[in-house]
This record gives C-alpha cells, sequence and structure tokens, in this order.
C-alpha cells in the first residue's frame, strides 16, 4: 500500500513515525514531500534557537533516519496539484507520485492581520527557522521592538526578541488581556507585572491602524491616536491552516479555514486524511503539537486496521514564557451556574492561582495557575479523572498547612491507572508502571520503553515520582546510586570511605566497588577523598580521577585553552596585585575579564603555560581560586562599614575571614558566599549557598539560596549571630550538606528535596537534634587546618608539573590548532562548529 | 590478490611518560593522538585526539572507564563517550566515531600503529 504525506512538520513526522513503528516493514511504501528546505524540526522550541540551539539541535530525526526507515523524502518541494481521481499528486517541481491514501499535514501559516504597511522591511512572522534567521540579522540594528500578539505565540516572540539583544520590546495586544485563550483578566494582570519586571512593556486593549516608515519601519499607528516608534516589528497575531491545495482539490474547508475531517479524520474523499492544525475537527482548530499527535495515532492505527477515533482533545497547556510559569487546564473560565472558584491571588510573589470546582464541592473542573505551576500535572490528572477532591478543596493549591511534609492534596496513588501522564505521547499512568516493573527502572529506561517526557518534557517530573513510588511499592529501596560501578548513594559512599580510611580512587573502588571506574563516579569520589582528608587532589594517583577542570587546576574553555583564576578574597585587591594580574595576562596574551565574584578572570591559556603563569601569581601572593572545582568560589561583599555610610559592620574583613577559612573546601557541587554590611543587601547574599547579613546587633545566616538556571532565594537559618557564632553554624552547615548531598547536588536542591525542609536543617544545626554538631565543627577544623594552596605544590612538584603539556613527545610544542579571534582589542576563541 | 594494510610502528614514548588510568596526546606529523593508558585492565589504547562532536583536541584529556566492561573515554568538553576499543560514539547521539590505532608495548617504550 502506497501512503503520501503532505508536509513535513512535526506532526507529518510523527505520523511517518507512528506508522513505521506499527507497520512490518515493507508493508507500507511512504512518500512525504517537505516544503521547507529541513526535515521536520521541533517547532514548539522554536524560541531555544536564540538560547544557542541550532537547527540540528531542533531536528526530529536527521535524514538517516528516513532512509533507514525507507521513506522517500523530497524537501523544499511541496506539492501544488492533487488529482483525485487519478489519485496522484504533483510537485511544484513537476514529481508525480500516485498514492492509495493521502495524508495531508500541511499545518498552518501565521495570520497576518490586513494593517497598512505590513510589507515594510523590518516586519516579520515567527513561524520558521528561516524567519528566525531574518531577524536575528535584522536585530543587530533594532534597539525597540514590538510583537503584534498577547498570546501564547506572541510572548514566546517577544523572549526571543530579548534573546536577540532588543531588550526595549513592547508587546501589542488587541484583547483586554494577554493570552486571552487560556487565562483570565487577574491572572493576566499578575503576568503583565511580571513581564514588565523583566523588562518588557505591554500594551492591552489596542488596536494597531498602520505601520510607519518609508521602506523600513520606524513606527506604529493605534486605533486610539497614539504611537510608537520601533525598529522593527514580528506579527504573531495567530494562525491560519494551510487549506489552499484541500481547496483546489475541492475538498470541503470551513468558512475561517481548516480541512474538515470527521472522527476519522478523513475528509470529504475517504482516501485522503488531514492532520494537525489543517484539520477542522467538530469546527475546532487545534493549535497544539498534543492533539495533532494523537490525530497522527488515529490515522496510523486505523490504516493498520485498527479503529480509533479523535474526538476532542484537552486543550490544557503548561508553558514558561521568559521564566514564568503559566498553565490553564480543563475549564479555566467556569461559569456560576457551573461550578464555583476558589482564587490564590499573591500580588507580593507575582502568584496567581483559580481552581474551578463542581457545585458540590467534590470535582475538579479546571483552573489557571501563573507565577507558580508545579502543582499542574497533580491539578490536571485530578480534573481529568474525576479524583474526588479533598475536604478542603483550597489544600491543593495552598498545600497541607501546618506540620510539614505530606504531599499537599490528592497524590499520584490516588489517580487511576489509565491517567493520562505524557499528553504529548498519550502514555498512561499504567503504561509507566508497567514499565517498571518490566524492569525499566530508570528515567531513561522509561523514556526509551514508552515515550513518556520526550515532547514538551512538562511529565518529566511526575513519571520521575511514578517510578520512586512503584519501586517503593515493591518493596525496593529506593536511593541514587553512583552508576554501575558503585552501588552506594554518595552518603553512604562518603561514610565507608571515611570508615576503612580510603585515600585513593583505586582503594575506593577495590574495596567498595567494581570494574574499573568511569566518568560517573570518578569525580564525586574523588570529591569525598578531598572532602575526607583534604590532600593534594592531584597526588597519589588521584589525578586521573579529578574531572578534567581539577586535573589541570583550571577551567577548560572553547578551544582547548584554559582559564586562571586567583583568589582575591572579599574582592580586596592592592594596586600592586592588579599591576602583577595585568602583567602577566600581558605576557601570556590573555583575555581578562571581571567576574559576577568579584574576581578577575584570565582566558586563553595554553595548558604549557599554566605553572608558569601560576609561577608568577604565586610570587605575588596570589594563591588558587578554585574556580575549577567543586569547592567554595568566592566570598563576594559590600565595601561594608569602613567606607559606606550605611554600613554596619566591616562586611569586608568578615568576608575575607569567611573565604579564608573555607578556600579549598571540596563538597559535592561549587559553593558560593557573600557578606552585606547592611539590609541594602548590596552583595546579594541572599542569592548564595550561604549568606551573611548584618543588622544592627551582629549577622544575620542565610543558607540554600542559587543563582543560576533555577535561581532561588535563601532561606534565613538564624538572626543577630555574634562572628564566632556564625562561623560555627557555617562549620556545621556546611559539613553536613557536603555529608549528604548527592553527587552535583547545590544546597538549594538538597534543601528542597530534604524531608522536613528549612525547619529540619535548624533543628540539626542549631539545636543539634542529631548530636552530631561537634562532630561536625571537628572534621571543618581538620580540613581548615590541613589547607594548602594546590596550585603552590603543583608548581614546587616537577612530577605534577611534568602533566601539563600538550605533546607528550614534544612538551615544548603548543596545540597547533588552537586560533583565537580579536575582538575589542583583545582576544577570543575561536567559534566552534 | 590479497591486500594487506602495512603497520609503521611510531614510537611515541616512555610508559612512564603516560599517567596511570589517563592519557596523554602524542603529536605525529600534524597529526594528534590521544594514547591511554589504561593501568587497571593492564591495557592500551590510542584514538584520534579530536572529539567529533565539537572538533576539540581534548580527547586525551578525558576521564577513561568502562562502561558493562566496555573501556571508554569521556570528552572532557560534554562528556560524549567513545569505546576505547572501537571508537564507536556511546552516548546514544550521532556525533561521529573515534579513529582507533593498535598499541604495542616493548622495553616500556610505547609504540603506535600507523596505517601507510
Amino acid at each position: 500500500m502506497k501512503i503520501v504525506v503532505i508536509g513535513n512538520g512535526m506532526v507529518g513526522y510523527k505520523f511517518c513515525e507512528k506508522l513505521t513503528a506499527k507497520a512490518q516493514s515493507g508493508q507500507f511504501e511512504i512518500v512525504v514531500f517537505g516544503e521547507e528546505i529541513r526535515p521536520a524540526y521541533d517547532r514548539v522550541h522554536l524560541s531555544e534557537y536564540f538560547a544557542g540551539k541550532t537547527a540540528e539541535d531542533l531536528t526530529m530525526a536527521g535524514l538517516d533516519w528516513y532512509e533507514e526507515k525507507n521513506i522517500k523524502l523530497y524537501l523544499g518541494d511541496p506539492i501544488s496539484y492533487i488529482d483525485r481521481e487519478q489519485k496522484t499528486v504533483r510537485s511544484h517541481h513537476g514529481i508525480t507520485e500516485s498514492y492509495d491514501y493521502l495524508i495531508l499535514a500541511t499545518g498552518s501559516a501565521a495570520f497576518v492581520p490586513p494593517i497598512p504597511g505590513v510589507e515594510k522591511e523590518g516586519v516579520f512572522i515567527y513561524r520558521t527557522i528561516e524567519d528566525l534567521e531574518l531577524m536575528t540579522a535584522y536585530a543587530k540594528k533594532a534597539k525597540t521592538g514590538a510583537v503584534i500578539g498577547g498570546g501564547l505565540l506572541g510572548l514566546e516572540a517577544a523572549k526571543a526578541m530579548i534573546d536577540l539583544g532588543v531588550t526595549n520590546t513592547h508587546v501589542i495586544e488587541f484583547a483586554p488581556r494577554l493570552m486571552p485563550r487560556q487565562i483570565d483578566e487577574a491572572g493576566s494582570n499578575i503576568l503583565k507585572a511580571k513581564l514588565e519586571s523583566l523588562g518588557l512593556s505591554i500594551h492591552t486593549s489596542k488596536n494597531t491602524s498602520g505601520i510607519l516608515g518609508d521602506q523600513f519601519i520606524n513606527g506604529m499607528q493605534f486605533s486610539d491616536d497614539t504611537k510608537l516608534d520601533v525598529d522593527m516589528l514580528v506579527i504573531s497575531a495567530g494562525i491560519k491552516p494551510r487549506d489552499e491545495l484541500a481547496k483546489l482539490a475541492g475538498l470541503e474547508t470551513g468558512h475561517r479555514g481548516g480541512i474538515v475531517v470527521n472522527d476519522k479524520l478523513a475528509t470529504a474523499d475517504q482516501f485522503i486524511f488531514a492532520i494537525g492544525e489543517c484539520a477542522l475537527h467538530g469546527g475546532m482548530i487545534y493549535g497544539l503539537v498534543a492533539p495533532g499527535y494523537e490525530m497522527a495515532e488515529v490515522v496510523a492505527a486505523n490504516l493498520m486496521g485498527g479503529d480509533k477515533s479523535f474526538t476532542g482533545f484537552d486543550m490544557s497547556t503548561k508553558l514558561k514564557l521568559i521564566g514564568v510559569d503559566v498553565a490553564s487546564f480543563g475549564d479555566p473560565f467556569v461559569s456560576h451556574t457551573e461550578g464555583r472558584s476558589i482564587v490564590l491571588e499573591d500580588s507580593m510573589k507575582g502568584v496567581y492561582k483559580r481552581i474551578n470546582i463542581s457545585n458540590d464541592g467534590k470535582y475538579l473542573l479546571g483552573g489557571i495557575l501563573v507565577g507558580d505551576a508545579d502543582a499542574y500535572n497533580m491539578l490536571l490528572q485530578t480534573s481529568k479523572n474525576k479524583v474526588v477532591l479533598p475536604p478542603n478543596p483550597e489544600d491543593v493549591i495552598l498545600g497541607a498547612r501546618g506540620g510539614s511534609g505530606g504531599e499537599g492534596g490528592a497524590g499520584i496513588t490516588s489517580l487511576p491507572d489509565d491517567a493520562l501522564i505524557c499528553s504529548c505521547e498519550s502514555v498512561s499512568k499504567g503504561d509507566i508502571c508497567q514499565a517498571v516493573c518490566d524492569g525499566n527502572e530508570t528515567m531513561d529506561a522509561v523514556k526509551k520503553c514508552t515515550k513518556a517526557g520526550t515532547g514538551c518534557g512538562g511529565c518529566v517530573p511526575m513519571v520521575k515520582d511514578l517510578i520512586t513510588h512503584t519501586l517503593k511499592s515493591q518493596g525496593k529501596y529506593v536511593r541514587n546510586v553512583l552508576c554501575e560501578h558503585f552501588n552506594y548513594s554518595r552518603q553512604e559512599l562518603y561514610d565507608l570511605v571515611k570508615v576503612h580510611k580510603l585515600m585513593t580512587f583505586d582503594e575506593v573502588l577495590n574495596k567498595l566497588g567494581t570494574g574499573d571506574g568511569c566518568e560517573l563516579c570518578k569525580p564525586p569520589v574523588a570529591s569525598i577523598l578531598a572532602s575526607l582528608w583534604n590532600e593534594m587532589i592531584l597526588a597519589k594517583g588521584n589525578d586521573t580521577a579529578q574531572d578534567s577542570n581539577d586535573r589541570f587546576l583550571a577551567n577548560i574553555q572553547k578551544g582547548g585553552t584554559y582559564s586562571v583564576v586567583p583568589r582575591i578574597p572579599g574582592g580586596e585587591i592592592t594596586p600592586e596585585k592588579l599591576i602583577v594580574i595585568g602583567e602577566v595576562a600581558r605576557k601570556y596574551n590573555l583575555y581578562t575579564k571581571i567576574t559576577g565574584g568579584q574576581r578577575i578572570d584570565l582566558f586563553g591559556a595554553h595548558v604549557s603555560d599554566l605553572p608558569a603563569i601560576w609561577s608568577e601569581l604565586i610570587a605575588a601572593g596570589f594563591e588558587s581560586g578554585h574556580a575549577y572545582g567543586k569547592a567554595l568560589r568566592t566570598v563576594k561583599s559590600c565595601v561594608g562599614s569602613t567606607w559606606c555610610r550605611f554600613g554596619l559592620h566591616d562586611s569586608v574583613s568578615f568576608a575575607i575571614r569567611i573565604e579564608e577559612r573555607y578556600r579549598g573546601l571540596r563538597a559535592p557541587h561549587k559553593l558560593k558566599s557573600a557578606v552585606s554590611g547592611c539590609i541594602r543587601e548590596c552583595a546579594e547574599a541572599q542569592s548564595k549557598d550561604f549568606g551573611i547579613i548584618a543588622t544592627e546587633k551582629g549577622w544575620n545566616l542565610y543558607v540554600c539560596g542559587n543563582g543560576g538556571s533555577k535561581p532561588q532565594h535563601a532561606l534565613l537559618l538564624a538572626t543577630d549571630l555574634d562572628s564566632e557564632t556564625c562561623i560555627k553554624y557555617i562549620d556545621r552547615f556546611l559539613m553536613f550538606y557536603i555529608k549528604t548531598a548527592d553527587p552535583l547536588t547545590r544546597t538549594a536542591t538538597w534543601l528542597n528535596k530534604m524531608e522536613g525542609g528549612i525547619d529540619y536543617l535548624k533543628n540539626v544545626v542549631i539545636n543539634d537534634s542529631l548530636g552530631i554538631a561537634g562532630q561536625l565543627e571537628a572534621e571543618m577544623q581538620l580540613l581548615v587546618d590541613n589547607y594548602k594552596c594546590e596550585w603552590k605544590e603543583a608548581v614546587e612538584n616537577p612530577e605534577i608539573r611534568k602533566r601539563f603539556s600538550h605533546f607528550v613527545n614534544a612538551p615544548e610544542v603548543k596545540d597547533p590548532s588552537i586560533t583565537f579571534e580579536p575582538m575589542r582589542e583583545q582576544k577570543k576563541a575561536k567559534e566552534w562548529k | 590478490m590479497i591486500q594487506e594494510n602495512v603497520l609503521t610502528w611510531f614510537l611515541a614514548c616512555r610508559t612512564t611518560d603516560v599517567p596511570d588510568n589517563g592519557g596523554v596526546c602524542v603529536k605525529y606529523h600534524d597529526d594528534q593522538i590521544a594514547l591511554f593508558n589504561f593501568s587497571r585492565r593492564g591495557e592500551w589504547y590510542a584514538t584520534q585526539n579530536m572529539c567529533p562532536h565539537r572538533m576539540q583536541m581534548a580527547i586525551s584529556r578525558g576521564m577513561i572507564g568502562t562502561q558493562n566492561s566496555e573501556p571508554k573515554v569521556a570528552c572532557p568538553f560534554h562528556k560524549k563517550t567513545f569505546s576505547l576499543s572501537t571508537g564507536k560514539c556511546l552516548s546514544g547521539d550521532d556525533c561521529g566515531d573515534l579513529k582507533t590505532y593498535p598499541v604495542k608495548i616493548e622495553n616500556d617504550l610505547v609504540y603506535i600503529g600507523i596505517e601507510e
């Protein structure tokens, strides 16, 4: 049987994937025509193209996949004619193919409203990688941008503009609120405030009447007689189904576009199906990927002789817009007659939650989440599966109050087996639990076996919970073991290495592990050894167990050169030392930059220059900054009471004392700290693993804050401490973290996973609830006493020094493949492919 | 006619020049070869030094280990892993494979076999 698919977008691709997975090889001959020059790519994550993903990263499957599946793929060649009598199609380039069944997956195009001036240069749509490339080129000379459309795609486009460096970006929405299909007015207001705090200007109830400028756009005219100067404009005002081919072939289409299909996705012609955004089902166009995938599944299954129907699709969505969670599920706008709403609005935190409940209070009908959508999966399942709500339904958005712990509302356990967990790939709770029972006990294995979590990824946390829950229910003890060589968690291994007094990676592997180790277990074991004994990390054969950065005591950078960061405690440095850094940088031709942690980073050092560079720095009184290690990095400080007219205490002196105490301390992940001299918090201590802020009476100690990809404010551990008590608490806190955290877990994540949370941590650190405070302090003191600058040891040891060369058989030759490019009077690494 | 690949054995370095369970980079004319002393297994391996993922000269600085007893190396840049015996990428994506070379040890000297 021969199948021709018109359109190679996400849904067209998914159809091929599903059909080839179900069919025996040779059962179908499949031919695909795509209009774009690339094979299908992930349009949902298009904006990540600006955040560094390449077109290749976004590709659903490479050309070799099509080859492997025996699919004939024509790219850059749209179909221009369908002959329904002869059952053939003809392409733009004149290729004719016959079909037994024809699948229309032509998708949609951006809807461009008929505003005078839309043809001007600098006006873009946001749909394909080509659109993005055009925008990227134009954005270089644009300072002010605008997006027409405050819906889901419009806000994505606004994010893209910011990513492109157009920081002054306006969003113009015709409706009185943002995302009018998904959220209500109150939710829109919270979202608007959040987006405005991030630098976007939002205009609602604004109707664009003209686009100004001659050849190039230079402004926008609105119907309320106002104007806005802009250098570029992106139109993202909705989609228009691509139904022109179907129309030409005489198939029925809707008044406002879309190819009319029945529950089997068949058009008026029984040999032609339409799926995805071009299909009009029950009067509705489904502009999301999940229903498109479901349509692909229905048609593929029926071609295999099945009897599936498409009967509409839940349009619940959760997404992250410029870092703000937005979700809506079920019926987000229930009317008074159908149900009642519970609303939580916190304009301080920028959180809005609304749940709609049936009049008898038993069922969840739908809702809206803005600012915090962690509960989305749970709420979606609760509403979809008609799980009976707890007696106080507000608990499902507030969490169980009074006392810590508890799952808060209905947990995954209460979901029925047919509850759909992954809607992109339609995988149910039962499927996932079965896969786990069949021995797929990791997220990767479950992904491979069920495909759950491979689409938008939104269900991954829930799948993980299901895996853990299923394993627990089988009586299995669930732990994060390091890898195939060590059947222990990091915490267990730490205790065992200590008890057995093991000093090298090989000793640990011989005594506690199997096999030969790997890149997953070597760094954590090396880190445990360093945290326990604080010996030189390159000694005793432990050098090759270190991660690359630790092995060369420097950070590997693009091109294979290294960067050098001397320690500058508290950010305080003398003019003499500044001059030395400048001289070293000039001598070894290094790019210099001030870091976020009040230090100076020197980039572009050849591996063979590192010992000489460090010899000079050490001679001038510098020591390693451990920027390469999972170790204490920097203790940032504001200038404090010595100069600042607001300063309460001398924050610089305290920062230096803290940094010198914990320098070189190896931990499960990097550690950052800061000390602020007053409540104005100029050192940003509340974003650090441990942060100290001066008060009238002493110091407030905050812990477990985090910048990075998932910022989190530190929590207050203790108030008004004197300096000695403050250090004692930090000793206990850090040692407890080092002993119990999983590998590569920052303090924030460690605390998030801790049962009992900050209350439990306070009890351990302040009230000594585990009776280990004295031990923790002693262990820390041992590490402090054992500190030596490892770069000093490295340059003084000829055996270690010898390892710093690129070629073993030509130590004097530098890597000839390293090249630099000039930039702003300095240099940068050559861009990699 | 039987075609034989002729190997030239090239003297790379002394065995003691290569750290236990680690690698070094060997210069062979304009080529760079990563040489590994997997002393825990008593095995030596050599591969191209360039990681095919981002074309970086870094494989010799990677950590070595095993995956189901298959010896492997992880590139320090993005932790793509490759089999040391076959050069095949084990990270489950198609970033390309490593070229491998035979290694022999004679009198504490390391030789790498180059096909001419």
